[in-house]
């Protein structure tokens, strides 16, 4: 049966390849017959070997060792694409003329976007929710390989869309970039996922669902909606990438910005929140400062977050009390970060020494801080008279860094030293030396980021609406771009460092796993119940 | 009245409503009296079950 099927997509793709009416999606019908032909003979190689055993006896952790190494991969993959199109900006000659078209910013862009959020990101969301669900719900995952589905299944939609940028195929929604058959593909492991997830809640052996799965679920639940509904679109021809989309107007700039700030609120905050529930307290060895306040702080997140995205329209066709719900949602949304945040902060109290000696919980008391940070700086950007300073300006860029590379990413690379030794039975990190490197790199590489995008954004922002005495404007849009050069290299010099940081911790993580044998103390087998 | 009209003025009266009610709701129920054991056996999850999952006969109710 499964080969059948495998073969029939294989024969389907091969088809698909031939009759394509372009070139990205004549390539992703090769990829495709290619993978369906892999997956085919592996399958038929290994035909007369038993099944796997799923003893329920034990966790799984085969698909968490596989997402861990991938986020590594991806992060570093998409820190260095990040660091290049930095570079393209400041020196446009790197965009190279022989591969005009295929690397030049506006091909390379998208990729490193999705590359850091869904690769990088979105490796770390699965890894760690499948690692935290298992352990905080005391029974092994649901499904048997079904999470090995899910785990191959997002790498090759990654590849698909990585691919489909370069080549051409998008349907020019941010962060939404994917042609139709991608995103068809994307809908069918997003369910798998949840079918895993939520399988494992329900067969739990605690009696109450741990806060940080309430987190995860709800970052499942909703980017299965959003990616649905901002994703509705009619293929011109099933033998070509074009689709068009359903909305049309400012109906489609509301649905994508919907789609948009929620993909931030659910994806880059929800779930991460579910990582910092787990790892924060493992790290620093106590409960969580509040329960009570990690329940508010959860229904207040996402009770508000959903209402937020039309301040991304502001002196658009949409209508301005849209713009205000928006922005009111946005001020108030304030109120349950700033109370996460002091529960992730306070969780620490009593262990305040820790921050010391402990690179790995001053990684993630940094994130916590920019997390912080960023949620303060968001709602004030989204009040519509600073809006009309920041919007388009630089400023933006620098808001979405400070969140995803400071907390996004160090949140990440906290859970990962966290879970590296534990995942491959080692008894300890190979150097936590290496780990204070990467902090510092990081941490001065933000900085760096953060505050050069401060100074162009404004000074962009203030020079686009410079005007004389007799009312015309001062500056051409050229001057501005010239005048932004040195932060621009400044930028790039702060991803550079933070790119460097990222690659010590895959050296590192590398050699705790190959550099140190195995603990003498691994889980003995248990005899299935 | 229009559709857009009408969704319109459900969504800023009853729905508006019934959503804050909700949420109020859900603090309510986070301060019920009781809830401060069950919220630290719940908080203290996190340092069970680390290596291998719970054994049936383990089970509380």
């Amino acid at each position: 049966m499964k080969l059948v099927v495998l073969g029939l997509v294989a024969l389907g793709a091969a088809i698909a390849a031939n009759y394509g009416r372009d070139l990205a999606y004549q390539v992703h019908a090769i990829i495709i017959m290619l993978t369906a032909a892999g997956v085919f003979v592996w399958t038929l190689r290994r035909w007369d070997e038993p099944a796997p055993v799923h003893n329920p006896a034990e966790y799984l952790d085969g698909p968490i060792r596989a997402g861990a190494i991938a986020t590594a991969f991806w992060g570093a993959v998409g820190f260095l694409v990040g660091v290049y199109i930095a570079f393209q900006l400041a020196f446009p000659v790197l965009n190279i003329e022989w591969a005009q078209g295929y690397t030049n910013f506006g091909r390379l862009r998208p990729l490193h976007t999705s590359a850091v959020i869904f690769a990088f990101g979105g490796n770390a969301l699965i890894a760690t929710s499948l690692y935290v669900v298992q352990r905080t719900s005391a029974a092994r995952l649901f499904g048997g390989n079904l999470a090995w589905f899910v785990f191959w299944g997002y790498q090759l939609f990654i590849v698909l869309a990585a691919t489909g940028y370069l080549l051409g195929a998008t349907q020019s929604k941010e962060y939404a970039e994917p042609e139709w058959y991608t995103d068809i593909w994307l809908t069918i492991i997003w369910v798998a996922y949840l079918v895993v997830f939520l399988g494992t809640i329900v067969k739990r052996r605690e009696p109450h669902i741990y806060v940080a799965n309430w987190f995860y679920l709800s970052f499942i639940v909703t980017i299965a909606m959003l990616h649905i509904v901002n994703n509705l679109s009619i293929p011109v021809s099933v033998f070509g990438s074009k689709s068009v989309q359903v909305f049309a107007g400012v109906q489609d700039a509301m649905t994508q910005w919907w789609y948009g700030h929620n993909a931030v609120g659910f994806f880059l905050t929800a779930g991460f929140l579910g990582m910092m529930y787990y790892f924060v307290p493992k790290q620093a060895e106590r409960p969580v400062f509040s329960y009570k306040l990690s329940i508010i702080h959860f229904w207040a997140l996402i009770f508000l977050y959903i209402w937020a995205g039309p301040h991304h329209l502001h002196y658009t066709a949409l209508p301005d009390w849209a713009g205000t719900l928006g922005m009111v949602f946005s001020v108030v949304l304030w109120m349950p970060s700033w109370g996460g945040m002091i529960n992730g902060l306070m969780t620490l109290s009593g262990a305040w020494d820790k921050l010391r000696t402990d690179p790995i919980i001053r990684m993630m008391v940094i994130s916590i801080g920019f997390y912080g940070m960023s949620t303060f700086e968001g709602p004030m950007m989204s009040i519509r008279a600073v809006n009309s300073l920041s919007h388009y300006t630089d400023w933006t860029i620098g808001h979405v860094h400070s969140g995803a590379l400071g907390w996004n990413g160090m949140i990440t690379f906290g859970a990962l030293y966290f879970l590296v030794p534990k995942l491959w039975n080692r008894p300890r990190l190979y150097s936590l030396s290496l780990v204070n490197w990467h902090f510092w790199l990081a941490t001065i590489g933000i900085v760096l980021y953060a505050a050069s995008m401060w100074v162009t954004g404004i000074m962009e922002g203030l020079m686009w609406r410079e005007v004389d005495a007799q009312g015309f404007l001062v500056n051409s849009f050229a001057d501005t771009v010239a005048a932004k050069f040195p932060m621009y290299v400044v930028r790039a010099i702060g991803g550079t460092l933070f790119l460097t940081g990222a690659l010590i911790m895959c050296y590192n993580l590398w050699m705790t796993v190959k550099g140190q044998p195995k603990t003498s103390d691994e889980p003995a087998m248990v005899p299935a119940e | 009245m229009d559709t857009y009209s009408f969704l319109r003025q459900l969504a800023d009266s009853w729905v508006l409503l019934a959503l804050f009610a909700f949420f109020i709701g859900c603090v309510i129920w986070a301060f019920r009296p009781g809830s401060r054991k069950v919220h630290r056996d719940t908080a203290e999850i996190p340092f069970r079950n680390e290596d291998q999952p719970m054994k049936p006969e383990e089970m509380r109710p």
